[in-house]
Parts: structure tokens; C-alpha cells; sequence
């Protein structure tokens, strides 16, 4: 596939537009190198994180630290930081998968993500060249750690409301920070905080790169948390800390910018690292219902666990699936963007902010998956998986922050529909011709299809009826409620629920068609197909009920009653028989005593 | 100091084992490789250990098709100098090390390492046999080696105790475990592994003196008996006439 043919859409656009399987990076494509990239962060928990999982746990003064320097040693702090500031330069997918690697490390993977994406990620992309040669290699190499300092006591999700004040120093060479941040990760052993703080009386946030060890910096004790007790959390404050005009980052009130486009990276990065966290679990849960046996055989030979197992790697696979599609969408724009001459790190912003809505999107979908499967998980294993010596009670309790940091998932499903109507407005994504289109269709005869599709060709038929139900219940609600629509959250959040599942839907089905074209039949792409076919059977019947929950919330009479058949038709699936499809996948799982996707 | 490690690839542990063909063939499909860990963990880095310490070079050799090229480039990570493939399919001991020793004979290595097995068929010839036809003394299952100048010292666990050999270089040697500790390749190796050369050779004449006729798997555990503690003369019965142990 040349690079030249590719049919790149751009962000948001996979609701109105089709996307061809071969244009589409699928995980079973990764190189060599990156493999081995990837092997070296799996074979690094192996070695120094997980022997010490408890240690780590207990807070032990000093280890985290001494990991993350341990991990600046292998160069897992730099990625996809260029060559000239210590780094590797990689691209975003291979930046993804040392994400994705690392995610299975329990609390250093926060540690770790925090110190690299939202520590380090704000120099790098707003920071002059001084403040980049100054921090960046240091953080690459972990000689310094960093910590992000945007969360106030009053200021969570309304982050722009934070009251932390920056005043011109008399003699005009620092600025004077004064203020409280709360739930700082890395805050207990960091060097660099990055600080959003208000100038005198501005509207917006500005960003400031503090030492960590300036005068007038105090921190509260560790906050005793549900999981990832690892990882240090606690509040920051500042009482009139002097801080050098040069380290303001970015210009005066561009610190909200910041802080949501550095959001952006972490919300797909997020989703990358919880899926490595899914697939450890996923591998302990086969390993002891292959181990444990009740009423004379191994759990694992009962159609509930079989069930359980399945639907937690049917998941994993599809999300899995999504992020690398929207990670190599990424890829691609910052590499068109550098092309036509922009420098890299604008770039890289730039390629990210286009696809901020799959960003939010994945985040929610990635990290409710991997509570299902810590659910499942801790369910598999019974009254072990109840005790506090058992791995899947740790993953149990870490995942749940997931859904609460970056950006609540609330927060992020409020955005991804926001940031759609948004885009229709102002004109980037026709979201309203497509949408008539659809209403002008549910006034024609319905297309019963000639009932000698293909397998794929069906599949891809629902896929176009998913979005056919998202454009017509976000359609109409927009045009009904107009301005109100914002207001009406419930409706919002079915609609977002509605477009992430057709985003993982499509993602999981152009994946399987890619290997059948690129690989032909195997046994494990026949269960990479079932995989899919099982995920798009749940999900219709999933957009079937959002979408009337939304509908009934603000249509009435006639055209609600056509809408809801609309709904029905571009839900309707022939029947499989998906406690076999479910089966097939938990067996081979059973036999192979791991994961196998 | 000139050091030959001798790698191979070998199925990951948690790899399912099935055979094909009529159980003539071990089924690849599906199956993760990896560098042999004998081969790596332990004599490949203790290979690059020694060369770090006097200087010299490390030179990793495989006997196999372009599917050990993966592991060969991890071995380049971790630090090798550079690798030999001979392009050949190692069909038994006995040719693996003809190939081996061939390559090996007229450049001068003063350290010929191998690792004490492969965890696929457990073999342990390589070694034995590269030393005699190199005409070469031979460590077996080495845990310790240190050199000064060019006398060797290695400890390789015996019977109840340990054992301390003291030879000349230049010599082959089977490493076990215990002789280095794993070294996870950086990114700056897995980078620079890029540049290193991996030179295909094409096999020198050498023949396999054994073939593999066919595979089965270990038998199933069988369900464990009961046997009610009255009845101690059914035991003695079934130790004597199924377990044929007394
Ligand atoms: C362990 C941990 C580590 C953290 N690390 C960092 C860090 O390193 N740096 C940092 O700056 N911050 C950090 N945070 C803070 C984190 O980003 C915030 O907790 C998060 O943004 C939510 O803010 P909040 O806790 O104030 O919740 P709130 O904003 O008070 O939200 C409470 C509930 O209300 C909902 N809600 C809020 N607003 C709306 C709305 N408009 N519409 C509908 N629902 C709404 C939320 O979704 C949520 O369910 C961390 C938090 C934790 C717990």
C-alpha cells in the first residue's frame, strides 16, 4: 500500500464517510523493530516492576524513582522525542505500543505515563528551544521527573475555573505563583511542574514551568487511595513561589489550549495503556480457570466462564482495533503536516487536536472495557479473586481511576459529540447533508439487500445502518433542540454511546477484512472474523437502545414513530448464533492457556 | 579477546506444542520465537561482559533459514558486533556444529560459546561436538567463567558440589545457568542494531547423521486413585501391576 493512494479521513469523518480496510493500520503489521520495541518494555515489567509490585505499593521511599531512572536507562522515556533532545524519534503508533506494553505495570505505568505524556509532552510541544535543550533531555533520561499541575480543590472537570494566580514581580523578572493544586501524580519525588495558574485577572489559564524545589512549594501527605497506591498523588501549594519570566511556557492565556490538546494525547494514550492492562488479566483469568477445578473438572469448561472470557478478549481485540486505526491516522497527519513544511512539534499537536473526538472517544471505550475485564476478571476467580494476594484484586482497584482521570469519561463523551457539532457548524464535517440523506431514505422503501451478500459485504452494510442511526438521532435532536441541545445531557450521552460503538464496530470489522485480504484464511483470522461478527451483533442491539432513548426524549408524534422504525431497520441483523461465535474464541483461548489476540 | 556465541531460536515457554504431518513436523503455526535463553541470557552475555572488560568482539553464528533473522537481530541488540547466518536447515547436531566449527576453524575466536541446550529438544551435543572438531577443549554447563590473559577459570555445578576447571584458551564452552544475568536490549541497542551486519552464508557441505522419524507428546496425567487407607494390600497391587514401580 503506497503511503501516496492512502484515503486518509479526517478527524470526526468516519460518521459520514467509509473507510477502506487497506487503508488502516492493524497491530498484526508491526515491524520487527517495533516488536522488539515492544518486547524490551514487557521484558523491563518482568525484570524490575512486577517482582517489586509490592514494594511499589507500600509507597517505598525512593523506588519509583529509581524505576523511572531505570527506564530513562532503556530509553522508554523518549520515544517519540526527537534525536537532538535525547530521544528516539519514533513515530506515534511505535509510541502507542511502548504505551500499550507498558500499561500492564499497575501503578509505575502511571508513574510512568504521567512523567512522559503530561510531564513532559507540554515543554516539548509549547516550549521556546531554551526551555526544550534546558528539561527535555533530563526528563528523556530521568534524571529529573516531572508532574502536571492543573487540578484544583474547586477546579476539576471546570479546569479553566482554577483561582491559582501568577503577579509580575516589582523588579518585572518572575513571576509570583500563589495558589492550591490537588491530585498530582509523581508530585512526591517530581523535579518540574508544569503550572497553569491565572495572570492577575485573565479569563484563561497560563502555563509556567516551575522547579519543583523553589522556595515557598510545600505538599500535603500521599493521599490514601482505592488503587494505583503506587503512584504519588498529592496537593501541591504554592505560596508565593518565584518563578523566572522565562519559564512562562506558551503566551499569556494559551494555558487552557495547553492543557486540553496535552489532554488529547493522554486520552488515546490512556486508551492504549489500559489495554495492556486488560490483556495481563485476560491471561490470568485463562490461566486459573484452567487451574481450578469445581465439581470435577476445570472451571473453564463451563459455559459461564467460556461466556466471560470470550466477551473480555471480543472486547479487548475491537478496542484494540480502534486505537492503532486512529493512532495511524495520527501518524499520517503529522507526517503530511511536517511534509508541507511545518516543524514537528506543531505538527504532531496539530495531527492529534484533528482527531481529538477519536481521542475521546477511545478514552471512555478503552476504559470501560478494561473494567469489564477486571470485573470478569476478579469474578473468574471467585473468592481468590477477592484477596489482596491476588493479581487481578490490584488490577481491580487500579483500573477504576481510569474513567476519572483524563478528563472524566463523562466529560469526554459530552466532548466527542460536542466537538462533531462543532465541526458541522463551522463547516469541516458535513454532518447535516448525510443526515437529511438518511431522513429522505427512511421516507423510501427499505433496502432488503439481495440476500446473497457476502459475509463482509453484510457486515459492512450494518456498519453504513449504524451510522445511519447516529446521523439521524443526532440529526434531528440538533435540528429540534437546536442551542437546548447542550443542555440536554442524557440525549448527548446516548448519542456519544451511539458513535463510539460504530467507531469500534467499523474499526473491529476493517481489521479482520484486512487480514482476510492481506493473510487469507486461518484458524486464527476465522476467530478474529468470529470476533468481530460477535462484537457488531451486541453493539446493533446496543445503538438500537441509546437510539430510542434518545428519540423518545425529544420527538414526537409521526416523525418519532418513523424514527424509531428507521432505528429498527438500521439495527436489524440477521440472527448468528453468538453463543457459538463467543465459544470458538474462549476454546482456543482455554487451549492456548493464554490470550490470543 | 574474539568471541563466537552460537545462537538459536527456540519456542517460546508458553508456546502450545502440536506436531503436523503425520507427527513428522513440529507445528509452527501460531508459535512465538525466541533466542534460546542458554544462548542468550547466559553466554551471549557473558560474551559481551568479557569483551567489555579486555575488548575485542562478539560474533553471534545460526544455522537456519531468514525466520531466525528476528532473534539474530535481538542478539544484536543486546550488543553482538555483528551475526553469521548460515543459510541452512539445522537438521541435526551433528551438522549444526559442522557448520559451525567450518565457520569457525580459520578465524582464531579464543572463546567458543554455546548454550548448555536449547529448550526444544534438549540436546546438549553442539558444544561437545564443535570442540572436537575444532580439536578444542571443551567446558560443559559452565555457571562461572573468568578469564585472565588467556587462562580460563569456570565452575560448573556437579553431583552434590561444584567443580572449578582451569584451561588455556582457546576453547569451547556450554553455558548454564547462573554464568551473567538477562540484559534487556535498550533502545539505543535495538536502534543500532539496524547498522550491524548480518552476513548469509551459504552451508558448507556437512551431512545430518540422525533424522527425526516422529514426535508424540508426553502421555496425559492420568486422574489420581484413591485407595482407602483399609485397603493397603489394593495399593501394593497397583504399584506392582499399573505403575510398575515395585
Ligand atoms: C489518582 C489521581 C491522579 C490525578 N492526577 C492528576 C495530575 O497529575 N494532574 C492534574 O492536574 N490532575 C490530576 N487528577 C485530577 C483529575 O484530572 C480530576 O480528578 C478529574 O479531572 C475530575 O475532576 P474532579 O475530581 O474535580 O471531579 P468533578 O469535576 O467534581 O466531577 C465529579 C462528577 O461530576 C461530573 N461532572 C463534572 N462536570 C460535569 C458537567 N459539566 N456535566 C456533567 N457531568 C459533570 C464528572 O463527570 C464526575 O462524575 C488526578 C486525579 C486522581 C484521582
Amino acid at each position: 500500500m503506497s503511503e501516496e493512494n492512502k484515503q486518509a479521513l479526517g478527524g470526526g469523518e468516519f460518521i459520514i464517510k467509509d473507510t477502506d480496510a487497506m487503508d488502516i493500520f492493524i497491530p498484526e503489521e508491526f515491524g520487527e523493530e517495533q516488536k522488539m520495541i515492544g518486547q524490551m518494555c514487557t521484558e523491563f515489567l518482568a525484570q524490575e516492576v512486577v517482582p517489586v509490585i509490592e514494594r511499589i505499593d507500600a509507597a517505598e521511599e525512593g523506588l519509583m524513582p529509581s524505576l523511572l531512572e531505570k527506564a530513562g536507562e532503556m530509553g522508554m522515556l523518549g520515544i517519540s522525542v526527537p534525536e537532538e533532545l535525547g530521544g528516539f524519534n519514533k513515530n506515534f503508533v511505535t509510541s502507542m505500543l511502548t504505551t500499550e506494553k507498558l500499561g500492564a505495570g499497575y501503578s509505575f505505568s502511571v508513574a510512568l505515563s504521567a512523567h512522559t505524556g503530561i510531564g513532559t509532552l507540554p515543554i516539548l510541544y509549547y516550549g521556546t528551544e531554551e526551555q526544550k535543550n534546558k528539561y527535555i533531555p533530563k526528563l528523556v533520561s530521568g534524571e529529573w521527573k516531572a508532574a502536571y499541575c492543573l487540578t484544583e480543590p474547586n477546579a476539576g472537570s471546570d479546569a479553566n475555573s482554577g483561582k491559582t494566580k501568577a503577579k509580575l514581580s516589582e523588579d518585572g523578572k518572575n513571576w509570583v505563583i500563589t495558589g492550591q493544586k490537588m491530585w498530582i501524580t509523581n508530585a512526591g519525588f517530581a523535579d518540574v511542574f508544569t503550572v497553569f495558574a491565572k495572570i492577575e485577572d485573565d479569563d484563561n489559564l497560563s502555563a509556567f514551568i516551575i522547579d519543583a524545589h523553589s522556595e515557598g512549594i510545600t505538599l500535603n501527605p500521599e493521599e490514601k487511595k482505592m488503587g494505583i497506591k503506587g503512584s504519588s498523588t498529592r496537593q501541591v501549594f504554592f505560596n508565593e513561589v518565584k518563578v523566572p519570566v522565562e519559564n512562562q511556557l506558551g503566551e499569556r492565556q494559551i494555558g487552557f489550549k495547553i492543557a486540553l490538546n496535552i489532554l488529547n494525547v493522554g486520552r488515546i494514550k490512556l486508551a492504549g495503556a489500559v489495554l495492556g492492562g486488560a490483556k495481563e488479566t485476560m491471561d490470568q483469568a485463562i490461566n486459573y480457570a484452567n487451574e481450578r477445578n469445581q465439581f470435577g473438572r476445570p472451571i473453564s469448561k463451563y459455559g459461564a466462564i467460556k461466556y466471560k472470557l470470550s466477551r473480555m478478549a471480543i472486547k479487548i481485540f475491537a478496542s484494540e482495533s480502534a486505537v492503532y486505526r486512529a493512532s495511524q491516522n495520527i501518524d499520517d497527519k503529522i507526517h503530511s503536516l511536517i511534509d508541507s513544511g511545518m516543524e514537528k512539534s506543531k505538527a504532531t499537536l496539530k495531527g492529534i487536536e484533528e482527531y481529538a473526538i477519536e481521542c475521546a472517544v477511545m478514552k471512555v471505550h478503552s476504559s470501560e472495557v478494561l473494567d469489564y475485564v477486571v470485573d470478569e476478571g476478579v469474578q473468574i476467580h471467585g473468592g481468590m479473586g477477592y484477596s489482596a494476594e491476588s493479581a487481578v484484586e490490584r488490577a481491580y482497584r487500579d483500573s477504576r481511576i481510569n474513567r476519572i482521570f483524563e478528563g472524566t469519561n463523562e466529560i469526554n463523551r459530552m466532548l466527542s459529540v460536542d466537538m462533531m457539532l462543532k465541526k458541522a457548524m463551522k463547516g469541516t464535517l458535513d454532518l447535516m447533508g448525510p443526515a437529511q440523506e438518511v431522513v429522505g431514505e427512511l421516507m423510501g422503501i427499505p433496502d432488503f439487500g439481495s440476500g446473497n451478500e457476502s459475509e463482509l459485504e453484510l457486515l459492512h452494510k450494518y456498519i453504513k445502518n449504524f451510522k445511519k442511526a447516529v446521523l439521524m438521532v443526532a440529526g434531528s435532536a440538533a435540528q429540534t433542540l437546536m442551542m437546548s441541545l447542550a443542555k440536554e445531557q442524557e440525549i448527548l450521552m446516548a448519542i456519544s454511546d451511539m458513535l463510539i460503538e460504530t467507531y469500534v464496530s467499523e474499526s473491529v470489522l476493517l481489521r479482520v477484512e484486512k487480514l482476510q485480504k492481506t493473510e487469507g484464511e486461518s484458524e486464527m483470522n476465522t476467530l478474529k472474523m468470529n470476533a468481530a461478527k460477535a462484537y457488531i451483533y451486541e453493539a446493533a442491539d446496543k445503538i438500537n437502545i441509546l437510539g430510542k432513548e434518545a428519540l423518545v426524549s425529544f420527538a414526537e408524534g409521526d416523525e418519532l414513530k418513523m424514527m424509531l422504525m428507521g432505528l429498527k431497520r438500521f439495527t436489524k441483523q440477521d440472527p448468528v448464533n453468538i453463543k457459538e461465535l463467543r465459544r470458538s474464541i474462549a476454546e482456543k483461548m482455554i487451549a492456548e492457556n493464554k490470550f490470543i489476540f | 579477546m574474539k568471541i563466537l556465541v552460537a545462537i538459536s531460536k527456540a519456542p517460546d515457554t508458553t508456546s502450545k506444542i502440536s506436531f503436523t504431518d503425520g507427527d513428522t513436523k513440529f507445528n509452527e503455526a501460531g508459535v512465538q520465537f525466541i533466542v534460546n535463553p542458554y544462548d542468550e541470557w547466559y553466554a551471549l552475555v557473558r560474551a559481551l561482559e568479557l569483551k567489555e572488560a579486555n575488548g575485542g568482539s562478539v560474533t553471534t553464528i545460526t544455522v537456519g533459514g531468514a525466520d531466525a533473522d528476528p532473534i539474530i537481530r535481538k542478539a544484536l541488540a543486546i550488543g553482538a558486533d555483528n551475526a553469521v547466518r548460515v543459510d541452512a536447515t539445522p537438521s541435526d547436531a551433528y551438522f549444526v556444529a559442522s557448520q559451525i566449527s567450518e565457520y569457525a576453524k580459520d578465524k582464531e575466536y579464543d572463546l567458543v560459546m554455546t548454550g548448555k541446550e536449547t529448550i526444544d529438544y534438549n540436546g546438549s551435543q553442539v558444544g561437545g561436538l564443535v570442540a572436537g572438531m575444532l580439536d578444542l577443549p571443551y567446558l560443559p554447563n559452565i555457571s562461572k567463567l573468568d578469564v585472565a590473559g588467556t587462562t580460563a577459570t569456570a565452575e560448573r555445578e556437579i553431583q552434590g558440589g561444584e567443580e572449578v576447571l582451569e584451561t588455556q584458551l582457546p576453547l569451547v564452552l556450554s553455558a548454564s545457568k547462573g554464568m551473567a544475568e538477562q540484559r534487556i536490549p535498550n533502545m539505543r541497542g535495538i536502534m543500532a542494531a539496524r547498522a550491524k551486519k548480518l552476513e548469509v552464508i551459504p552451508a558448507a557441505s556437512g551431512e545430518a547423521l540422525t533424522e527425526i522419524i516422529d514426535y508424540s507428546l508426553p502421555p496425559a496425567k492420568s486422574a489420581v486413585k484413591l485407595i482407602d487407607p483399609e485397603n493397603a494390600a489394593d495399593l501394593i497391587e497397583l504399584l506392582h501391576s499399573e505403575a510398575k514401580v515395585i
